[in-house]
Order: C-alpha cells, then sequence, then structure tokens
C-alpha cells in the first residue's frame, strides 16, 4: 500500500526533531545552529529569504555555520543572492545547487564560483517565475525567512518591507514544509497579521534587526545632462504620444530623472493627469515631487525603501498601508500588476545588442533579471483594451484586422551610448552568449528579448522598432541611434536617413526638444535635501545620502 | 595633450547674430566649448585640445556629424576638453550652436 501522506509524516519528524531545541515555537539565539542542523535534511531544497532588499541574515550566516557533516548538499531555491552568507553555503559545501533570480551586491563572486564549479547552476529566473516554480517544482523544504515582529503564536509582521514573505510561506507552508522565522522582537500582539501563527513553525529572535539595503534611492545631484535630455525624449517622444498612464520604471538614473521632470517639463507640456498617474513601483524618492504636485495617483509596491515609511504613512492615498498605517508591499502581486496592468515597461540595461535583445551580464559579473524580463515583456493573457497598448499593436500591425489585433506592452529602454568609463552601451555580441558558450549554459542569459522591445531611447533619440518591418530596418534603427560606439558608426546612413523621415527614429530636434533644457535646472529637486523638502520632512534618507 | 582641428563647409548660416557664447566647463569628463561667429557663412571650423589622446577618429565623426545635422556656417568652435564622452561632446556642441542662435536669453 503506498503511503500517500508521507510528507506529512517527515513533516512531523522534523518538528519532533526541532522541538527539543526549542520553546514552543521560540528558538533562543544560542540553540539555532544545533536546531537548524536537527530539521534540516541532506538535499533538502531550502529558501533561505534573500529579497531585493529584506535580508535573513542571521538564518544566513547559521546556516553558513553548519556542520556539513549534518547539513549538506542543499538546493538553495532564493530570489535574491545577496549576503556573503549566501555563497559562503556553497564555498562549505552546505550547498550544492542553485535556483535564484537576482545578485547584485554578489555578481562578481557569483560568476567567478560558477566558473570554479562550486554552484551546480539550476536557473536565473525572473522573480515571478521563480515564485511560480515554488508551486510546481521548486517547492522548499524549509523557508528561513525574516519579519519584523511575532507573538508568541507565531503570527507576523512583516513592516513595509512584506517582499517575497508570503509566496515562500504559502508555498511551504501548505505542502508540508517548515518555516522559520526570524524578527527583530517578539511582541503580545503584532500591528498586524502579515503571515498567519499556523503557517509558521519556529521563531527566533535577531539580536539586531534584519539587513535591508536602500537600492532605490537616487541622488538627484548625479543626474547627468545626457540622462535629462533622455528624460524628454521619454516623456515628449513616448510618454505624450501614447498617452501612458499606466506604468512601472526602472532603477537606474534615466528613469529617475523623468521622475524628476513630471512637475517641470511634463507640466510644461501639460501631460499632468494624462499621463504617469498609476505605477507598479517601490517607493522612489524621486518620485515624491511628482506625487506632491498631484501627478500620481496610486502606486503598488515590491517593497519598501529606507527612510521613506513615514512619508508612506502619511500618503495613504497613494500607497498600499495597512490597519497599523505602514505599506504593505508584495513582490509577487506587484509583479503581475506590472506584467499586466501595466502598458509600459521603461528601464536602462548594460548592453543592446543589433537585434534589440539586452542583458546586464558583463564578462566577470552575472548580476541575474530580477523583475526586469516579466516587466519588459509583453503577457500573452492579457485581454483588457487601452489607448497605448491598443496603439502600439497598431503600429506593429497596422494592416491587421482591429478586432482581432493583439495589442502590445511599451517595452522601453533607455540609456546613453556611453555608460561608465566610456563602456558603450550598444555592442554586436552580448557578453551573455559568450557567458553562456564558457559555462555550456543551454540559454544566453538574456534579460530583455529584442521582440519585446518597442522603443530604445539614448541622447541621439528614440528607435520606435515596432515600425520596423524586417530585420534590416530594425539593425539600422539601432545603429541610428547608437551614437558614436562602433555600433553606431558602422550605420548605413542612406537607410538612417529613411527611418528617420519614416519617424522610426525620431532625434531631439524632431521632436523640437531645446537642448540648451537639458540642464540640471530642469529637475524638480536638485539634490537628496530638496527630496526631503518637498516631502515636508516626512522623507528620511539613510545617512550615506545626506550630505548635509 | 592633443590638438586637433576640423574645417567642414557648412549646410547653412547658423541663425541668430551673437558674436560669442560659451558652455560647459573644463572638468574630468566634461568639456568647455567657446563658439565665435568669425568665419565666412559657408564654413565651420573645431578646433579640439583633448587630455585624452588616440580618439580621432571618433572626433571626426562627432565633428562631421555636428556639422551635417546644425545650421554652423560662419562658425569657429574651440574646445577644450577633459576626456569627455562622445554623447557628451555632441550634446554640448549642439548646445553651444542653440546658445549663439539666441537672440538673448
Amino acid at each position: 500500500m503506498r503511503d500517500w501522506n508521507s510528507q506529512k509524516t517527515s513533516l512531523a519528524e522534523r518538528l519532533a526533531a526541532g522541538h527539543p531545541h526549542a520553546s514552543g515555537k521560540m528558538v533562543a539565539l544560542a540553540d539555532l545552529q544545533a536546531f537548524l542542523e536537527a530539521v534540516l535534511r541532506p538535499g533538502d531544497r531550502v529558501c533561505l529569504e534573500g529579497d531585493n532588499q529584506k535580508q535573513a541574515d542571521l538564518l544566513a550566516s547559521a546556516l553558513a555555520a553548519a556542520d556539513v557533516s549534518k547539513v549538506h548538499d542543499l538546493h538553495m531555491v532564493q530570489s535574491g543572492v545577496v549576503l556573503p552568507e549566501h555563497l559562503d553555503v556553497f564555498e562549505r559545501g552546505v550547498a550544492k545547487r542553485l535556483d535564484y533570480s537576482y545578485s547584485g551586491p554578489q555578481s562578481a563572486r557569483i560568476a567567478k564560483m560558477l566558473f570554479g564549479g562550486k554552484i551546480e547552476l539550476g536557473a536565473v529566473h525572473t522573480y515571478l517565475e521563480l515564485f511560480a516554480r515554488y508551486f510546481i517544482d521548486l517547492t522548499p523544504h524549509v523557508a528561513l525567512i525574516a519579519a519584523v515582529s511575532a507573538d508568541r503564536d507565531g503570527n507576523l509582521y512583516t513592516g513595509p518591507n512584506t517582499e517575497d514573505t508570503p509566496t515562500v510561506v504559502e508555498a511551504t507552508a501548505f505542502k508540508n514544509g517548515v518555516v522559520i522565522a526570524q524578527v527583530n522582537e517578539i511582541v503580545d500582539k503584532v500591528p498586524r497579521v502579515d503571515i498567519p501563527g499556523d503557517r509558521v513553525h519556529f521563531v527566533v529572535k535577531a539580536d539586531k534587526p534584519f539587513f535591508v539595503e536602500p537600492l532605490f534611492t537616487r541622488d538627484p545631484g548625479a543626474i547627468t545632462e545626457g540622462q535629462i535630455l533622455t528624460a524628454m525624449l521619454a516623456i515628449k517622444g513616448i510618454y505624450a504620444p501614447y498617452g501612458v498612464k499606466r506604468l512601472n520604471h526602472g532603477i537606474g538614473f534615466n528613469t529617475a530623472a523623468i521622475e524628476l521632470l513630471l512637475p517641470t517639463y511634463g507640466e510644461r507640456l501639460g501631460l499632468k493627469g494624462k499621463v504617469a498617474t498609476r505605477f507598479a513601483l517601490n517607493p522612489h524618492p524621486a518620485l515624491i515631487p511628482a506625487i506632491e504636485s498631484g501627478w500620481v495617483e496610486q502606486i503598488h509596491s515590491f517593497g519598501s525603501e529606507v527612510g521613506m515609511d513615514d512619508y508612506i504613512r502619511a500618503r495613504s492615498d497613494i500607497f498600499f498601508t495597512g490597519a497599523d498605517g505602514s505599506l504593505r508591499s508584495n513582490r509577487a502581486f506587484c509583479q503581475v500588476a506590472g506584467l499586466y496592468a501595466c502598458d509600459m515597461f521603461i528601464g536602462s540595461t548594460l548592453q543592446i545588442d543589433l537585434q534589440g535583445n539586452s542583458s546586464t551580464v558583463t564578462a566577470s559579473r552575472i548580476a541575474g533579471f530580477g523583475g526586469a524580463p516579466n516587466m519588459g515583456s509583453d503577457a500573452g493573457g492579457r485581454r483588457h483594451p487601452s489607448e497605448p497598448w491598443l496603439q502600439a499593436g497598431k503600429e506593429a500591425d497596422p494592416d491587421g484586422p482591429a478586432p482581432l489585433r493583439r495589442g502590445r506592452k511599451l517595452v522601453v529602454q533607455i540609456g546613453e551610448t556611453f555608460g561608465d568609463k566610456n563602456i558603450p552601451l550598444f555592442v554586436e555580441k552580448l557578453d551573455a552568449l559568450t557567458l553562456a558558450e564558457k559555462l555550456k549554459l543551454e540559454l544566453a542569459p538574456v534579460m530583455i528579448y529584442g521582440d519585446d522591445v518597442t522603443h530604445i531611447v539614448t541622447e541621439e533619440g528614440i528607435a520606435n522598432l515596432l515600425l520596423c518591418r524586417d530585420k534590416d530596418e530594425r539593425e539600422q534603427a539601432i545603429r541610428g541611434v547608437a551614437g558614436y560606439t562602433d555600433v553606431g558608426r558602422g550605420r548605413d546612413a542612406k537607410m538612417v536617413q529613411r527611418l528617420r523621415a519614416r519617424g522610426v527614429i525620431r532625434r531631439p530636434e524632431d521632436l523640437e526638444i531645446d537642448l540648451l533644457d537639458a540642464d540640471g535646472s530642469l529637475l524638480a529637486a536638485r539634490s537628496v535635501k530638496d527630496l526631503v523638502h518637498w516631502s515636508g520632512g516626512l522623507y528620511a534618507p539613510p545617512s550615506k545620502f545626506r550630505n548635509w | 595633450m592633443e590638438t586637433l582641428s576640423y574645417r567642414h563647409k557648412a549646410q547653412e548660416r547658423a541663425a541668430g547674430s551673437k558674436s560669442l557664447a560659451i558652455i560647459g566647463v573644463v572638468a574630468s569628463g566634461n568639456l568647455e566649448v567657446m563658439v565665435e561667429r568669425v568665419l565666412p557663412d559657408t564654413e565651420c571650423q573645431v578646433d579640439i585640445n583633448t587630455a585624452a589622446e588616440g580618439f580621432a577618429a571618433v572626433w571626426e565623426a562627432v565633428v562631421a556629424d555636428f556639422v551635417e545635422r546644425r545650421s554652423t556656417g560662419g562658425l569657429k568652435l574651440s574646445i577644450n576638453d577633459g576626456g569627455a564622452r562622445p554623447d557628451t561632446v555632441a550634446l554640448r556642441l549642439a548646445q553651444a550652436v542653440r546658445l549663439i542662435e539666441e537672440d538673448e536669453r
């Protein structure tokens, strides 16, 4: 007779193994390592909560210090590989296999360890894709998560940085896995219940608050004139003509410039209320002037941002907040919102090839994708119409019958033709391909595929790829905005001229953009201090952004 | 230091009547452009003093595009370059022409 409930039996055994090291659900800090060694089994799939921002750092160091004779060959399934401990577990042999999404600060070391064979790579995912696999074939046996506070029953308050936690817990707790939470404090009653206690098996109080990285703060003072010019081009050449109201912004300086130009340049163009009213977006400090000027109606967030808590609390008409008043973020829902309910994604990248494929992988860094491939792709399942979506679909297929024609999401890549240290944005061959060859990957880590990209914006102008009718036109449209990179200088000048005459390429002068406006004085805020003023003193920037 | 000089037939006479304009600053990654209305209406000259050597081909391309796209007749542009990226150079050149065609701003 087959045992249909072997997982429940196994869960009971794990819980029983853990209980001697706990008092009820509470595990003392001193017992944490022995506790983990008792609960974990070799080969387990483990989600060590590493989100884009919030990190279960205490649990990470405890796991990295585990006795390898007891805990080994784990399969880590987590969205962010962010802390050194996330890779130490591989260095020590505690873990063997990795499926992840994003590795920002560890991008150089992860590349080295992949080359050195220290990590067996499953795949690099977009967030939503990894979350989806939690429910199909990457379900965690054990989840090690982070929350702000817990009560004695294990009810958790995750605070503004809820991020991935509900998704991780859902997949683990309802499939016979063990959920272990680190919290900053144990309280009698949590401010709000983000995770119900019956989904949480054990709680450990950390000796210091979990680590959160301010990832979305861009100092307006560091925005260049070239970035301001690209922002003007985007607003006048894309936001305005398509009437883009629902959108997601990337986290780079070009989109920060757009956010800071809405109340100045956007106002001058009469666009208030007509564009950029609803966002799937983290609470970017650079958006404060636009919010305060009445541009923004609603924002749903993946996570929070350090320093924005009081501001968000005081602007509950704009943000999603709980009964306790603080932000409720949720990465999975916000990713879905970005995929299905936004008409545009606009963000920067590191490399774009002649087909428009884009990647943030370079020869020595594997940064992963995060949410970009999801935000920056057309949702095949979308069925509700909107003006920008229909217009983009029409441009791509002008002769198709309107009632049967799919709309298109606007997927815009924005950047200057040269990046830091004179590195060209445009390349003949993506480094991602070279990397895939070296690591023998079946799939190169392409962030956004060329066939999803609708526009490329550089200081040279806008290339509208929807209007390109064949591969050659597409290549010349891209070369036409690639400036003085090798790719740009290799353009066919006559063909680029024809594309410009058709409006496939639009230069600043075609859009009647005055280049003298490309100046810092056009930004609604010129410093982090200005942002604090705009917020009425509610925004409290982290110390590294305070220079006054 | 490298010194480069390019002279082109201009598309059209530069608009406006100002005789001199300056934009930008000499700083690392930036450049200063001085533009003077001193040449015949059909000519444009660009003189470059640059801290970064070995980029003559890029300068040539930037200057050629500049003269082709803008109305630069009669202008002599002198560049003091602190190793600016080509995109910054192109923007500054275009801004310089905009500035000299302004009446007063």
